[in-house]
């Protein structure tokens, strides 16, 4: 490969999976004036595509042989208006960054993912969702307007609602597809302390688990998510720890913590070791599901906690990806309707029979979808488990498809790393309308990842 | 490219009336329904029955014309299998065993052995590289055989070939490595096939479908060397060190 832009340097890239490494030259982006002076050059051989933190676990942010845009430069924090409520950025900003700039003027992200470290322009392209989906939404709701670069060099404004809203709609899920998303403003929602109220309570089996989800969700507690064991089988097939909380006001916070109402989760702590061969194991996998379960208090409780440990308890240890060993992980997330519960069920089973070491099992309650063309939330069910690469892993997978493939279902594509080619077109109903934009703004195809040559761009 | 879980999309298959090539074709079928491969060989019989059992593994076959004593002929194979997408995988597998005695003896017979060796499969994997290079990703499968370890007066001139093709190829994988690519060298002792039919097996002797799904595990692990059967390699790493004068006596 020769160099495809002066900037650029060959780098080995995975998606935090760290499965399926391939090899792009990489140029680092600092303004938003780089991007489109990249776009109106002449397009590399094996085409582009931006990236963000890498924190999609498969290979939606990798392009095989081709250009590769690190937006992590392009980070300033443009304006914050506090009264206003509302944020402008440039897409390269981290929502650990931003966290710590507006959590202090007394504002907050009303959607944060399971970890801080996404870029705005990952959450945009992913329409990322949090614990609070069923009540505010994903990502994407929450974009007042936003910068797109289209392959064509042009800028773009888009709003939800403008001219140009099938565009915007077709960004948002469009995991970089569309153009590069350079700027955005972002509404922002109003947060006293730096801290959440959280209830805690156990559910020993499956049908407990769901039984309490179903009850409805309490509005008060509009943050609401489900850690479960996936190994054990039987009679506590599916016991659960069931977390729900809301943002803490002052009045919640006992003195002690009051004085200091906002307290910056602390940067990231210890990096993990490399360990050959990993460490997650079966022994290991039902030891860390024993512990934390054991962990929850057996009577529901309430107590206050830091917003990091709540939202993102992993940010905590660096590099964690790595307890997987060298041939990495697949996270498997799907959604199926409320009314395919028994899919549900059987998901689970098939996972704990499978007798694989899942350690981060989420599962809870999705809310209406959004307009995003390809967005993966969708009303129901979803659950995510992460599972090591070994012997057989695909059959199981495959299980899964095709069980949420008859639930009428779909698989998340920001973590996805091995979908077969043919399901995404029984998945996302409005995939024809995403590949007319993507025709009409993108006619050479340019924009490539190595997901989308596995998905979408039939060879 | 390979997937998360170990599926290629498309396979080429250099020498692909060979057993083994066709061992590990169907290996990844039954892995990947509707495998795309490019069967690339001389225009025979041979290869249509190949295709056919291809096809009947669930593959999607595209044959095209390989001479493997020609140099020009494996870039175009190569760039054949590349119109359809990226190839994932490529298996070298050409190969011909000759007979020894001929072979050291007669000029034309030597060359032979070599250009379809050695010559043909550098060839090969020039193409190869720039392919690997172009892509940011691939595997090759280089098939080596334990012969070319340590040459033995019964088979020293397919011997001499294959250490040299074991040579290139290790180096290859050396060289495409900063670039995305695999460069699988596999080892194998006797493998019961078409190559070897009417020899009397040596000792661990094996089958195509055990070389196949070493393979599959090498490749999985990204590994880049493989003996087959395993028991090969301590075997090998003993023939050889031994001094000659006992090498020479040995029954092998
Ligand atoms: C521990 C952990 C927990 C997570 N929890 C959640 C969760 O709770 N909910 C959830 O929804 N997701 C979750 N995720 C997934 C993660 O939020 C998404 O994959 C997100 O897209 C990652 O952002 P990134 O900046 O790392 O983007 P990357 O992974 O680098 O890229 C992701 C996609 O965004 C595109 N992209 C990146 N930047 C731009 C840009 N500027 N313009 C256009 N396209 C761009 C890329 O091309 C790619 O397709 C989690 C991931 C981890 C590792």
């Amino acid at each position: 490969m020769t160099a495809l832009h002066p900037a650029a340097a060959r780098r080995r890239l995975t998606g935090w999976g760290r499965t399926a490494p391939v090899v792009s030259e990489v140029a680092g982006v600092r303004t938003p004036d780089d991007v489109v002076a990249l776009l109106s050059s002449d397009a590399p051989a094996r085409g582009l595509l931006p990236r963000g933190l890498g924190r999609s676990y498969g290979d939606a942010a990798q392009n095989a042989g081709g250009l590769v845009l690190d937006m992590t430069g392009c980070d300033r924090v443009l304006t914050v208006d506090a009264d206003g409520g509302f944020v402008r950025v440039e897409a390269g900003v981290d929502l650990d960054r931003l966290t710590r700039v507006l959590l202090p003027l007394g504002l907050w992200l009303p959607v944060v993912p399971g970890t801080r470290q996404v870029t705005v322009g990952g959450a945009i392209a992913a329409d990322v969702h949090g614990k609070n989906h069923h009540v505010s939404g994903s990502f994407g709701d929450h974009v007042i307007d936003l910068d797109l670069v289209t392959p064509d060099g042009k800028l773009h404004t888009l709003t939800p609602d403008g001219p140009d809203a099938q565009l915007f709609w077709a960004t948002v899920g469009g995991m970089g597809l569309t153009g590069v998303v350079v700027r955005a403003t972002l509404a922002c929602i109003r947060a006293e302390t730096s801290y959440a109220v959280v209830e805690t309570e156990r559910c020993r089996d499956l049908d407990q688990l769901l039984e309490r989800l179903a009850e409805g969700d309490d509005p008060s507690l509009p943050y609401s998510v489900a850690w479960f064991d996936a190994m054990a089988r039987g009679s506590r097939l599916g016991r659960a720890v069931l977390t729900r909380g809301r943002l803490a006001t002052l009045d919640d916070l006992p003195a002690k913590l009051a004085r200091h109402p906002v307290r910056l989760p602390s940067t990231a702590g210890p990096s993990f070791p490399v360990v050959p061969g990993g460490l997650v194991n079966r022994a290991s996998g039902l030891a860390f599901n024993e512990l934390w379960f054991r962990k929850a208090p057996s009577r529901p409780t309430t107590g206050v906690h830091g917003i990091g440990a709540f939202f993102q308890p992993l940010d905590g240890v660096r590099d964690w990806n790595r307890v997987y060993g060298p041939r990495g992980f697949c996270q498997y997330q799907f959604v199926v309707p409320f009314a395919e519960v028994d899919a549900f069920r059987r998901a689970v089973r098939l996972i704990a029979r499978s007798g694989r070491p899942s350690c981060l099992n989420v599962l809870k309650r999705m809310g209406p979808t959004n307009r995003g063309l390809i967005s993966f939330p969708a009303p129901g069910w979803t659950l995510a488990v992460d599972l090591p690469v070994g012997p057989g892993l695909d059959e199981l997978f495959r299980d899964l498809d095709d069980l949420v493939l008859a639930a009428g279902g779909r698989v998340y594509l920001a973590k996805d790393a091995r979908m077969p080619e043919g399901h995404l077109e029984r998945m996302y109903p409005r995939l024809e309308e995403f590949r007319a934009v993507r025709a009409a703004v993108d006619p050479d195809g340019i924009l490539v990842s190595d997901l989308s040559r596995r998905l979408l761009d039939r060879p | 490219m390979i997937d998360a879980t170990g599926r290629p999309r498309s396979l080429l298959l250099l020498g692909g009336t060979s057993d083994i090539a066709l061992a590990v074709a169907e290996a990844y079928a039954a892995r990947t329904p509707g495998l795309r491969v490019t069967l690339a060989a001389r225009p025979s019989a041979r290869r249509d029955q190949a295709s056919h059992r291809l096809e009947a593994a669930g593959c999607t076959v595209r044959p095209v014309d390989l001479e493997a004593r020609s140099a020009e002929s494996h870039e175009a194979a190569v760039r054949a299998a590349a119109e359809g997408g990226d190839v994932d995988v490529a298996v070298v597998a050409y190969g011909l065993l000759g007979d020894n005695e001929r072979s050291w003896t007669d000029v034309a017979a030597g060359v032979e052995l070599a250009e379809v060796n050695y010559v043909g499969p550098v060839a090969a994997g020039i193409a190869l590289g720039a392919l690997v290079r172009q892509q940011g990703h691939g595997v090759v499968v280089a098939l080596s055989s334990v012969a070319g370890e340590r040459p033995r007066r019964s088979n020293f001139v397919y011997g001499s070939t294959k250490a040299g093709f074991d040579a290139f190829y290790t180096g290859l994988g050396e060289a495409l490595r900063e670039h995305g690519g695999h460069v699988l060298v596999v080892r194998p002792g006797f493998v019961r096939s078409k190559m070897t039919e009417g020899l009397d097996p040596a000792p661990l002797a094996t089958d195509p479908q055990s070389v196949a799904a070493a393979v599959l595990g090498a490749v999985d692990a990204r590994k880049e060397q493989v003996w087959v059967p395993g028991t090969m390699r301590p075997v090998m790493s003993v023939l050889r060190h031994l001094p000659r004068p006992v090498f020479r006596r040995l029954p092998i």
